[in-house]
């Protein structure tokens, strides 16, 4: 089946105005009719709540923290891009959607990536205006820096709190909301099930957390905005509570999944310290503004850093990237230090990491100057550590960091379920195969703020407010099946705990489907996964029961959905025969070792159709067109 | 190393709760506590015992989800420190260590170490906010913010939420937190307008979440992880006195 992206045609410029005009309007009177359930409250879901909200739709809101204000969008530190040229260096609307498209490796939408960057603008002003306090200068103005993959200043910041000041202005606004009555929030509930009625998303089955109860939840529309899924390489910076679950749940109820292997490594990550780790831990990647990487030349050179002299050191993405240097984007960067440590030119324990140097920036500015940019992510540094970044150099590794893949939708953030929306991380719509720095807060805030309210009404206007009701044939059946699964899961008893599961996994993940895969290790994993899921489900152990407050069954829910969607995302890897973006398959690179895409045979999202736990899944095509930016090798040198 | 733990253990908010002891061993200085405890419920899980319960999510220093009492100290005293970012190279060999939950009235028990915190949702709602409409706001740049009000602002919007403030303090007080919001708020045009409003609304729903006093012991400013500083209490006071006028 080839897939509709639904996408305006014109001139790229005009396409989000076009498409804002021709979509339907619903009534201010006949919008209380209708009820919407947003899934998340991060970025995406907390202000996509707020915003229909003040609309005056009736919303209903779920998170399984204990406060929409603990969402992982809280965590990203480095800042959101928008387009306003304040810095008068040459940026513009277009120059924005150029890096992205070409960030993103040529495999995300055009006008998808041209919208984001034409409401990136509106974002920081409404982000101002929440009283989101971004970095100014002395005049009053609002400050920028510069960001991976881009040569112009066009982040905005809130020193290396961004990701909080933004959810925290979502998560007031979404206050606002709830205290106004048209937002019932529920936190520590999470989704379990996609209620889908006639072949329409109309309701959620969920699990109440504190007290165990299962219930449904109807309403008209549903809107998934539920964050990523690296965690199924168990060792991630995602949070821990980040899961698949809800997305997959969406995915066995009819909703295309597509492009699940993209995900991507995060160039600077704190490199792993043992065997008992839980999470990684990001640094911000506004460090490579200052920070110099580089690994000693020779081979096994265990000397500290500061005996190893100038010229026996390889700052190598400056050599190899003299244009983009240090700041070359998160996949180029991460496939770098990979090479190093691969060359056993690799640093600290286990020779897993690659120096990021502030030396010299530190000799050039003042070791004031440095603290004020990035004081709280040297000290988050040395509480984990142990070690004194002002006077030796940081160690790095990439680590596994956000997923570019997601459930499909068309260009207005609906899935191919009618009635099912999806946005922010959870969508796969705007990074193509890579992610560029300070673009997920962006495209969190404009899906939520200025995509769904316009798309959204274009969908009610065309349904009968209310058509579902609460004891409707498919709720109750689903909350069965929600409850069976329970009980099995309680049931086994048998020798393993859920976390061995899950890092077993992990490891399977990472070493087969990580970083560079090949046919051979993408087989290998499709091998291993159904085998420890069988496992799993005669071999797990899960404590207490399912009808009080309980972690571990919580956690054991959404290592079953990890465990069967590690198969669709190793299928998709072995099933994209080009190297793009951050995914790698070693038989296709360059001379000089860079990704080498396949454009003849895979410019297209691929959307996968889910046809049963242990059957193979049906395949769709969407066709990608750049009329605007012309397919090329994507160039950092 | 290995230590003895004291864990308070508590089936619910009617539950009366105690202590249970427990010995972790074999712990990496570089772990951070929370994995010191994953391994300990790894173990009680295969014994078949009830894992210990506790609230955690980020492990980064920022989500304010975790939530614990070490040795009578909000996340286990160490300055600026979360629990998920305490590491055991803080703790030496053969330590003791007690492990409690949260503490204050306002915020009930729901299992071993994890309490209620909405109380402090409904404060924010109660006013966090500036009233700015989605869309059709003024350009970013059109209100100009000199950068001493946008330091200070940002100063006081680093608070997490986690409630250490309330925990650490003698009479269960969220002075600290509600003072942050509306310090960071009341400092920026953007939030001024409602600046009466919200510190009216705001202390009063203070009191109706059944929190204390501040009474000036500053036990708040040293349990916060983040560093907010007592000052803003004293802004507070001084936008509450302000409203009155």
């Amino acid at each position: 089946m080839i897939l509709d992206g639904k996408c305006p045609t014109g001139p790229i410029e005009k396409t989000w105005d076009k498409h804002r005009f021709d979509m339907k309007l619903v009534n201010p009177a006949n919008k209380r009719k209708y009820k919407v359930l947003v899934v998340g409250t991060g970025l995406a879901g907390g202000a996509a709540a707020a915003s229909l909200g003040e609309l005056g739709y009736n919303v209903e809101a779920f998170c399984y923290q204990d406060s929409p204000r603990r969402a992982h969008s809280i965590a990203a530190q480095g800042g959101i891009n928008a387009a306003k040229n304040y810095p008068n260096d040459g940026d513009s609307i277009y120059r924005l959607f150029y890096d992205t498209i070409k960030g993103g490796d040529f495999r995300a939408r055009e006008a998808d990536v041209w919208r984001l960057a034409q409401v990136s603008n509106n974002i920081i002003d409404q982000c101002v205006a929440q009283g989101v306090p971004f970095a100014r200068d002395y005049a009053g103005y609002l400050d920028n820096r510069s960001f991976g993959g881009a040569q112009v200043s066009r982040t905005f910041y809130a020193r290396g709190q961004t990701g909080q000041q933004l959810l925290l202005g979502a998560y007031s606004a979404l206050a606002r909301q709830i205290k106004a009555g048209t937002v019932k929030m529920f936190p520590r509930t999470e989704m379990l099930d996609l209620i889908v009625v006639d072949g329409e998303a109309k309701g959620i089955t969920v699990r109440d957390l504190v007290t165990g109860e299962i219930r449904s939840h109807v309403g008209d529309a549903v809107v998934l905005c539920t964050g990523g899924y690296v965690n199924v390489f168990y060792l991630s910076t995602n949070a821990m509570g980040c899961s698949v679950t809800a997305a997959w749940k969406a995915h066995k109820k009819g909703a295309f999944f597509a492009n699940p292997c993209y995900t991507q490594i995060h160039p600077t990550c704190i490199p792993q310290h043992g065997d008992k780790q839980s999470k990684l831990t990001l640094m911000s990647e506004s460090l490579r503004n200052d920070g110099r990487c580089w690994a000693p030349k020779k081979k096994g050179d265990k000397r500290a850093p500061g005996e190893i002299p100038e010229e026996e050191r390889d700052y190598y993405l400056e050599r190899k990237y003299p244009s983009f240097g240090n700041l070359a984007p998160r996949d180029i960067a991460s496939r770098a230090a990979k090479e190093q440590c691969d060359d056993d030119r690799g640093v600290g324990p286990g020779g897993r990491g690659v120096y990021l140097d502030f030396a010299a920036s530190i000799k050039r500015l003042g070791e004031d100057t440095i603290r004020e940019r990035y004081g709280n992510l040297f000290e988050m540094y040395e509480k984990i550590t142990d070690e004194n970044a002002y006077k030796v150099p940081m160690r790095i590794y990439p680590a596994p960091h956000y997923s570019m893949g997601g459930l499909w939708v068309d260009y207005n953030c609906e899935s191919n379920v009618p009635g099912l929306f999806v946005l922010g991380e959870a969508n796969f719509s705007v990074h193509g195969a890579n992610r560029l720095g300070a673009s997920a807060l962006m495209q969190g805030l404009a899906d939520g703020y200025f995509v769904i309210p316009y798309t959204i009404a274009n969908y009610l206007a065309r349904t009968t407010p209310g058509k579902v009701k609460a004891d409707n044939a498919e709720c109750k059946k689903s909350v069965e099946d929600v409850n069976n699964n329970l009980k099995k899961l309680m049931s086994i008893n048998g020798k393993k705990t859920v976390s061995e599961f899950h890092r077993e996994l992990g490891r399977i993940m990472w070493e087969n489907v990580g970083m560079a895969r090949s046919e051979q290790s993408c087989k290998e994993a499709l091998k291993k996964i159904p085998a420890l899921r069988e496992e799993f489900w005669k071999n797990v152990k899960v404590s207490g029961s399912g009808a009080q407050f309980n972690q571990d069954l919580e956690n054991a829910g959404r290592v079953a959905d990890f465990l069967e969607f590690a198969e669709l995302l190793t299928r998709d890897a072995l099933y994209r025969n080009e190297s793009c973006g951050g995914h790698f398959r070693v038989e296709h690179q360059m001379p000089d070792g860079e990704a080498k895409r396949d454009d003849e045979n895979f410019c297209h999202a691929a959307a996968w159709e889910f046809k049963g736990v242990n059957a193979e899944p049906e395949l769709h095509i969407e066709p990608l067109k750049f009329e605007n930016v012309h397919l090329a090798i994507r160039s950092y040198k | 190393m290995n230590l003895t733990l004291h864990v308070w253990r508590q089936n619910g908010p009617k539950d009366p709760g105690k202590f249970e002891v427990y010995e972790a061993k074999n712990v990496s200085p570089d772990e951070s506590f929370l994995e010191m405890l994953d391994e300990v419920n790894e173990e009680l899980i295969k014994a078949g015992k009830e894992p210990i319960a506790f609230d955690h999510d980020c492990r980064e220093g920022i989500c304010g989800m975790c939530s614990q009492v070490i040795n009578g100290i909000p996340h286990g005293g160490l300055e600026r420190t979360t629990v998920c970012q305490l590491h055991m190279r803080m703790f030496k060999n053969g330590d003791t260590i007690y492990i409690e939950p949260w503490r204050a009235r306002a915020f009930p028990v729901v299992k071993d170490l994890v309490v209620d915190r909405s109380a402090l949702d409904t404060i924010i709602q109660a006013g966090g906010y500036t009233s700015a409409h989605t869309g059709g706001v003024a350009d970013g740049n059109a209100i100009m913010i000199p950068k001493p009000e946008a330091d200070y602002a940002m100063d006081a919007a680093e608070c997490i939420g986690c409630g250490a403030c309330v925990a650490g303090c003698p009479n269960g007080s969220a002075m600290l937190f509600t003072s942050a919001k509306v310090s960071q708020l009341a400092v920026l045009p953007q939030g001024k307008a409602e600046a009466a409003r919200r510190v009216n609304e705001m202390t009063g729903a203070l009191q109706e979440c059944g929190f204390g006093n501040c009474t000036n012991h500053y036990e708040c400013q040293a349990a916060c992880p983040k560093g907010i500083n007592v000052k803003f209490i004293a802004t507070l006071n001084r936008e509450y006195l302000k409203s009155m006028f």
